[in-house]
């Protein structure tokens, strides 16, 4: 049996990608298409009940105290091969990038992003390689702001990525979910992932807190430490 | 790219000085890009989440942006029909030109967003409508249905709101430099003049855009789209009718030679259009020119609505409302 194709989704908390992906694999699967969803999420989720109440298979990982995008990383392979027992044609991966450093997107594997109308103009310019590095970005929610910031938000996403094309899609209505499946449609065949590589590296800290010290001090800094700068007014 | 400064390079584009200026690190004007990239080193690179063939590649893409002429543009919109949710044939072929008011009723849930985002991402019979649309009488060129600056449509709804937090006059300008106008602030000042002439309750550019009345949004709203968006097809969604003059609105939507989309039941809106679009079943069952009987009608209904504006004034002013009312002829 061949693997399944990868598309991984990732966005900040709450944006809509659950919203998006199930009105997106809805017009894939009406096409005859097998498609499964691999949720990432921290320290809880009830997605997997919306999937599965759509008929669509849903495996759930749970990153607990882990960083999630190392979690994510470190399981995407064994996601991959669970799609496959599954007979999917289609895995979408769904991972929440809570640190805007996050970056689970893989070379050769189709990249989406969803960023949220609401959040603000300015959060483009906050989020890194999960939406810089992105092929499709997807904004939610633009249903209830107006045109005019729709189109200052827009502009800002095309400075953070000016590689992708940006579709708006509203999870509600499904509008603009035509367009996200278009593009997910032209996904390559992801084949195996060992060997692959992360498009950017992920946000990493070796440090005493890491491997659980709750103290605050000067004597717990050790490791990979980075100290703030400060100006002082006179 | 590598000889020229920083300074010189941010100058000739914009997009890449606006891009370049997210990154938190200091960026002298007088060294060059590859210069800069060399004296920040890997751990900043890492820190600022793209490596240095990443952002070459960014600021490549964003200059080749910045030279792109705009698209051409939008002269009519034409729609071939598909099918409807039953599977019959739509036998339609519609052209709207720019300029034109085009009204589109039906029961929630007829179709009428489908028919809206079929003409939103240019649809090519690979909708569930199967509907085609075509741009100045031609399919869309491949490659151009889904770039950003090709946004085909804005849309203006009730439920849309300003959730930014700045004045009038401070939003309005950083919509006006993201489209690249020579002058923002005096394109800027144009479009809250326009808002105010559609509202009958002006407002001062200093004031929050949170904090304008349902009537001034959409006053600035429909401002906005008119002078300020690339979109060439403006889409109203059952807009209220307080506070704002509805012909005023359509008169200089038309005046931009916008091609004027509103989903409304709204008889003043709907009978304004030259033609409406009746939705059914998920089709387009029939196309109505209004006529003339109509559009006397219209002026009768209009002389009803400025009769109800004028008891809503007298009541604003505390008046009484007890003399006898006369049919408003």
């Amino acid at each position: 049996m061949a693997r399944p194709r990868l598309v991984t989704v990732a966005g900040s908390p709450s944006v809509g990608k659950t919203s998006v992906i199930l009105r997106v694999l809805d017009l894939l699967a009406a096409e005859g298409q097998k498609v499964g969803v691999a949720k990432f999420d921290s320290l809880s989720t009830e997605d997997d009940a919306a999937y599965a109440r759509r008929g669509i298979p849903v495996s759930v990982g749970l990153s607990g105290g882990l960083c999630p995008d190392h979690f994510f990383v470190t399981n995407i392979e064994a996601c991959l091969e669970w799609g496959q027992r599954q007979g999917l044609d289609l895995l979408v991966s769904e991972s929440a990038g809570l640190c805007n450093r996050c970056s689970p997107h893989i070379e050769g594997v189709l990249a989406v992003c969803v960023v949220d109308a609401l959040a603000g103009i300015h959060t483009p310019k906050k989020i890194g390689p999960m939406l810089r590095l992105a092929d499709l970005v997807v904004i939610t929610k633009g249903d209830i702001v107006s045109q005019a910031e729709r189109e200052v938000y827009a502009y800002n996403v095309r400075l953070a990525n000016p590689r992708a094309p940006v579709v708006f899609c509203n999870g509600i209505t499904g509008q603009g979910a035509t367009e996200v499946a278009f593009h997910l449609r032209a996904a390559e065949d992801t084949g195996g992932l060992e060997g692959r590589r992360l498009r950017f590296s992920m946000p990493s800290a070796v440090c005493p807190y890491c491997v659980g010290e709750t103290a605050i001090g000067e004597t717990h800094h050790r490791g990979n430490v980075k100290t703030m700068r400060f100006e002082d007014q006179r | 790219m590598s000889a020229a400064s920083l300074g010189a390079l941010t100058r000739a584009y914009p997009r890449v000085g606006a891009f370049l200026a997210t990154f938190p690190v200091p960026r002298p004007d007088e060294i060059g890009l590859d210069a800069w990239l060399d004296g920040l080193g890997e751990e900043t690179l890492a820190d600022l989440g793209m490596t240095r063939p990443q952002i070459l590649d960014h600021v490549r893409r964003l200059q080749q942006e910045d030279r792109q002429a705009g698209p051409e543009p939008v002269r009519a919109v034409t729609i071939l029909g598909g099918r409807d949710k039953l599977g019959r044939a739509e036998a339609v072929e519609l052209t709207i030109r720019a300029g034109e008011i085009v009204c589109i009723v039906g029961p929630t849930g007829s179709g009428k967003s489908r028919l809206l985002a079929d003409i939103e991402c240019l649809a090519q019979g690979d909708t569930p409508t199967g509907r085609r649309i075509l741009i100045n009488d031609a399919p869309p060129p491949p490659g151009s249905r889904f770039a950003p600056e090709r946004k085909l449509v804005a849309q203006l709804s009730q439920t849309m709101n300003f959730v930014v937090d700045l004045t009038v006059a401070e939003f309005v300008a950083m919509h006006a430099s993201c489209r690249q106008v020579a002058d923002a602030d005096a394109v800027a000042e144009r479009v809250i003049a326009t808002a105010n002439a559609l509202t009958g309750e002006t407002f001062a550019p200093t004031v929050s855009v949170t904090q304008l009345s349902g009537g001034q949004t959409r006053a600035l709203m429909i401002a906005d789209a008119a002078l300020l968006s690339a979109s060439p097809v403006v889409l109203i969604d059952e807009i209220e009718n307080a506070g704002v003059d509805r012909r005023r609105a359509l008169d200089l939507l038309v005046a931009e030679d916008k091609i004027v989309l509103i989903s409304t039941h709204d008889p003043l809106l709907a009978l304004r259009g030259g033609r409406r679009l009746v939705i059914r079943h998920g089709g387009i069952a029939e196309i109505i020119t209004t006529s003339a009987a109509e559009r006397a009608n219209l002026l009768a209904l209009e002389r009803v609505d400025a009769g109800l504006m004028d008891i809503r004034e007298r009541l604003r002013r505390g008046e009484r409302i007890d003399d006898a009312l006369e049919p408003w002829k």
